[in-house]
């Protein structure tokens, strides 16, 4: 059982950094970390090796400079090897030419039975980059799993809905894009952070992937970021002074924000 | 000292070991005076939390010294100063003479055990009459064929009530003074061995802190650690490492509490502004932070100096000193700028209060360190 995990590696979003005002993205010069919505792929991932007897778990990413600080981490987890695709070219990547990148690399893993995805990443939220994937690769896809059982060269997928969850079943090789919180990632052991040191790590330009510079990046993007701007400050709360009658006042807010 | 990739990775696992499974539990741990110890050492053991520095034959990561460092300054950021000091008891108090000088006999049954996390260790040298003066320990063990036949008490023994095991510091001959000690495996399961209190403490309340009696407790000759009569001078080489990670701790919990002051100060708004914009706050606060990175580069340089193996008995001392005294100063701050919810106990700084007042008495009180070294500089004997 094979499983390759596309991984993003974001600015720290404890310490996030800023959005570069000439191209409207995200400043990427920062040391960048594993996305924590792709460590339950990760985490899921391993899982599935370790059910399975056997095979490994192989890492796609792309990002700026080289960087492997998140691909340590995950590697630290368990994964066996990496594929990271870094290109001066890639700068102002859309969604669709992100996608267009992680297929190309995929398509270097050899004998690849299933394909994980985070739902979305945490820095961008297009949530568009796993099916787009899937119908590159021409493989079918699931979305918002929260279990995956493999079995007779099927993944019988747990798809979270509003309400629950549907019962799917799609045939393998696929592409299936998990939720967050849907298993607890292992943190990196000492023995395996000292491991993920010698563990290969596949760097890659467009070119290798036979990717034309026009296609991606700046150039190939179909989306435009129009505008940004910061986010609103917090607006101070409202502090209910309790005359006897807070807990009716306090569920009538939550009533109005139907969460109740 | 420098940090590599490897070193960073370290730090995040520690860090969000202690966020996740140690700062969630901190409160109902501390009110129970107590906390899980085998459960949470063998998950830390599961990830090679307890023996960075160990043989890899017994278990150990077979790392240099700076990822104790690291380890020391991330488990220090726990929301409370017990916690830490169990685990530095498991790490660089109990086990390191074992790991430098016992046999590989010994090593296999006690020492791989305390770095998986299935045994918790103590270490027993203070009694009622010695602390800070070892030279004053009474406990003895009398030879009786192959066994020491061990009597005595051991006072403040921290993961007393909870240890599978003790590295015990007691007489084996009656030559007195500095002379005929000898550190000595003594499991706890052994006939004669008795918590005869569990302590009530003014802080680190979640640790748990024991007087222990030994009555006819028999354990074997071979669970001595090293030569015997040498007991005493392989403890002080213990008392190295003791000191160094209440260094190493200290610097990781003085940070999170000056951050998680700026924290409060940006928030608390007094005289219609933030408390923060007060440059007499933030004078204060640059001023501690100034010391603080003054104890974590010196830090670093004693990690060095014991990395390439130099005696470091210099370097730990002022270490430990400086920075118990810092840690002090910095709890004082905390709490004063915190105002009167600083003083209530639902705050945080009311505990660290308590908690960091005693790096300035365990692992040697600050006039210790200060005789050391007023010793080592020529400015007298006493």
């Amino acid at each position: 059982m094979n499983v390759v995990v596309c991984v993003k590696q974001i600015p720290d979003p404890a310490d996030p950094g800023a959005l570069d005002p000439d191209t409207k993205t995200l400043k990427r010069d920062t040391k960048l970390i594993l996305d924590e919505s792709d460590s339950y792929g990760v985490e899921m991932a391993l899982q599935l090796v370790d059910a399975a007897g056997g095979g490994e778990v192989t890492l796609v990413s792309m990002a700026p400079n080289n960087e492997v600080g998140g691909i340590r981490t995950a590697l630290a987890m368990g994964a066996a090897k990496a594929i990271l695709v870094s290109d001066d070219a890639l700068q102002g990547s859309d969604a669709l030419g992100t996608a267009k990148v992680l297929a190309a690399a995929i398509g270097r893993a050899e004998g690849t039975d299933l394909v994980i995805t985070g739902t979305e990443s945490t820095d961008g939220y297009t949530g568009t980059v796993p099916q787009q994937v899937a119908e590159l690769l021409g493989l079918p896809s699931i979305t918002f799993a929260n279990h995956i059982e493999i079995g007779d060269g099927k993944a019988a997928v747990h798809r979270q809905t509003e309400h629950g969850y549907d019962e799917c079943e799609v045939p393998l090789p696929a592409v299936v894009s998990v939720t967050a919180g849907v298993v607890e990632p292992r943190y990196p052991s000492f023995k395996g952070i000292m491991a993920a040191k010698s563990k290969p790590v596949d760097e890659l330009g467009i070119a290798d992937l036979g990717i034309d510079a026009a296609q991606v990046g700046w150039a190939g993007a179909g989306q435009e970021i129009v505008e940004i701007e910061p986010e609103p400050e917090r607006e101070a709360g409202e502090i209910v002074e309790d005359e006897g009658d807070a807990h009716e006042r306090i569920v009538a807010f939550l009533d109005e924000l139907k969460v109740l | 000292m420098e940090f590599t990739e490897e070193h960073e990775l370290f730090r995040r696992t520690v860090r969000e070991f202690v966020e996740n499974e140690m700062n969630p539990h901190v409160e109902k741990w501390e009110e129970e005076g107590g906390f899980p110890a085998h459960d949470l050492f063998r998950r830390m053991g599961d990830l090679g939390l307890l023996g960075v520095e160990y043989d890899p034959v017994y278990g150990g990561g077979g790392a240099d010294h700076s990822y104790t460092v690291i380890l020391g300054e991330e488990v220090g950021r726990t929301h409370c100063g017990g916690i830490p000091m169990a685990i530095s008891v498991q790490t660089d108090m109990a086990t390191p003479s074992l790991a430098r000088f016992g046999t590989h006999e010994l090593k296999e049954r006690f020492l791989r055990p305390a770095i998986s996390g299935e045994h918790v260790a103590a270490i027993a040298v203070t009694e009622p009459d010695a602390g800070s003066d070892v030279a004053g320990i009474r406990s003895h063990a009398v030879r009786d064929g192959d066994e020491w036949v061990i009597n005595g008490s051991k006072l403040y023994i921290t993961n007393g009530t909870q240890a599978d095991w003790l590295c015990a510091l007691v007489r084996t001959s009656d030559e007195g003074g500095y002379q005929g000690m000898s550190q000595v495996v003594i499991p706890t399961e052994v006939d004669g061995v008795e918590v005869s209190r569990k302590l009530d403490k003014l802080g680190q309340r979640s640790s748990d802190t024991a007087e222990l009696v030994f009555d006819d407790a028999r354990v074997p000759v071979a669970n001595t650690i090293g030569e015997i009569g040498r007991g005493f001078q392989q403890q002080m080489m213990q008392f190295q490492n003791e000191r160094m990670i209440a260094a190493y701790q200290s610097v990781g919990a003085m940070e999170t509490a000056l951050e998680r002051t700026v924290v409060y100060l940006k928030e608390r708004s007094v005289f219609g502004r933030p408390l923060i914009d007060n440059q007499h706050i933030q004078f204060e606060l640059a001023d501690l932070i100034a010391d603080l990175e003054l104890v974590r580069q010196f830090n670093y340089a004693a990690a060095d100096a014991y990395i390439r193996g130099d005696d470091i008995t210099r370097f730990a001392t002022i270490a430990k000193l400086k920075a118990a005294r810092t840690a002090r100063r910095v709890a004082d701050v905390c709490l004063q700028f915190h105002g009167g919810i600083g003083y209530m106990e639902e705050t945080w700084t009311a505990r660290f209060f308590r908690d960091s007042r005693l790096w300035s008495i365990g692992g040697g009180a600050d006039e210790v360190m200060l005789r050391t070294l007023a010793r080592m500089d020529g400015l007298g004997g006493d």
